[in-house]
């Protein structure tokens, strides 16, 4: 969590609200910001951190671990009118990438602005092609976008 | 918005609400058995949640984010390495 905390300005200024959530109590999520999480970060975590008990939540969105009775790590992106556009699901021993997170905003951000008239390809990161989906651009992908640019920063 | 909780000796009271309407409670049972993951395009699940954040004990709600973008993130648990 301390990796999203570290790019929360990044997030804040493509308004988004970052949640975290766990099982843990309010009372050990404090006690983690202010002993561990602060002194990685060197300020408070910005975002609020929920409390999930019993797991209902994890439940609602399907990445509650019964077996273990704790969250996998299920990371959701929600769009301004409250519709899931993507998610991804790890188990516990590998940590997310944040930086894969924004890219994936960024592109639905562009997708949204356009109202969809523009759509982001493999590895689409602003500034980089765009496609106009429409009859023209059946069969005709490979004449507007190679796929080395999937590849490229 | 958020409303603060007082910090007491009981954890706070848990309050979430599932916006699924089931038809009779053996189908709740089911729904309960086998979770679902949620499809992306769908509304996502609301609920509200205790929360620490800025010093304070809070409730948060999803809804309370409507109009904004939200990255949602589950982790196994606090002081956990990864």
């Amino acid at each position: 969590m301390s990796a999203v905390a570290a790019k929360n300005d990044v997030l804040k200024d493509l308004d988004v609200q970052v949640l975290s959530i766990s099982v843990d109590s309010p009372f050990v999520h404090k006690v983690w910001n202010d002993n561990e999480l602060s002194k990685m970060i060197g300020k408070d975590i910005p975002f609020p951190m929920l409390s999930d008990q019993d797991g209902t939540i994890g439940k609602m969105y399907g990445i509650y671990d019964e077996d273990s009775g704790v969250e996998t790590r299920g990371r959701f992106i929600i769009d301004p009118d409250g519709v899931v556009q993507g998610f991804e699901v790890l188990t516990p021993p590998v940590g997310r990438n944040v930086a894969e997170s924004i890219r994936q905003i960024k592109a639905y951000q562009m997708v949204r602005a356009t109202k969809g008239a523009e759509v982001a390809p493999s590895g689409w990161k602003p500034g980089k092609t765009t496609l106009k989906p429409g009859p023209d651009l059946v069969g005709n992908v490979w004449k507007v976008w190679k796929v080395e640019e999937a590849f490229e920063d | 918005m958020s409303t603060e909780i007082k910090a007491g000796c009981a954890r706070p009271e848990l309050m979430k609400k599932n916006e699924e309407v089931t038809q009779d409670s053996s189908e709740k049972e089911i729904k309960k058995e086998e979770q679902k993951l949620i499809r992306v395009g769908k509304p996502a699940p609301l609920f509200t949640a205790p929360a620490f954040y800025e010093g304070k004990f809070v409730n948060i709600s999803l809804e309370d984010y409507k109009g904004k973008w939200v990255l949602l993130c589950f982790y196994p648990g606090d002081f956990t390495f990864v």
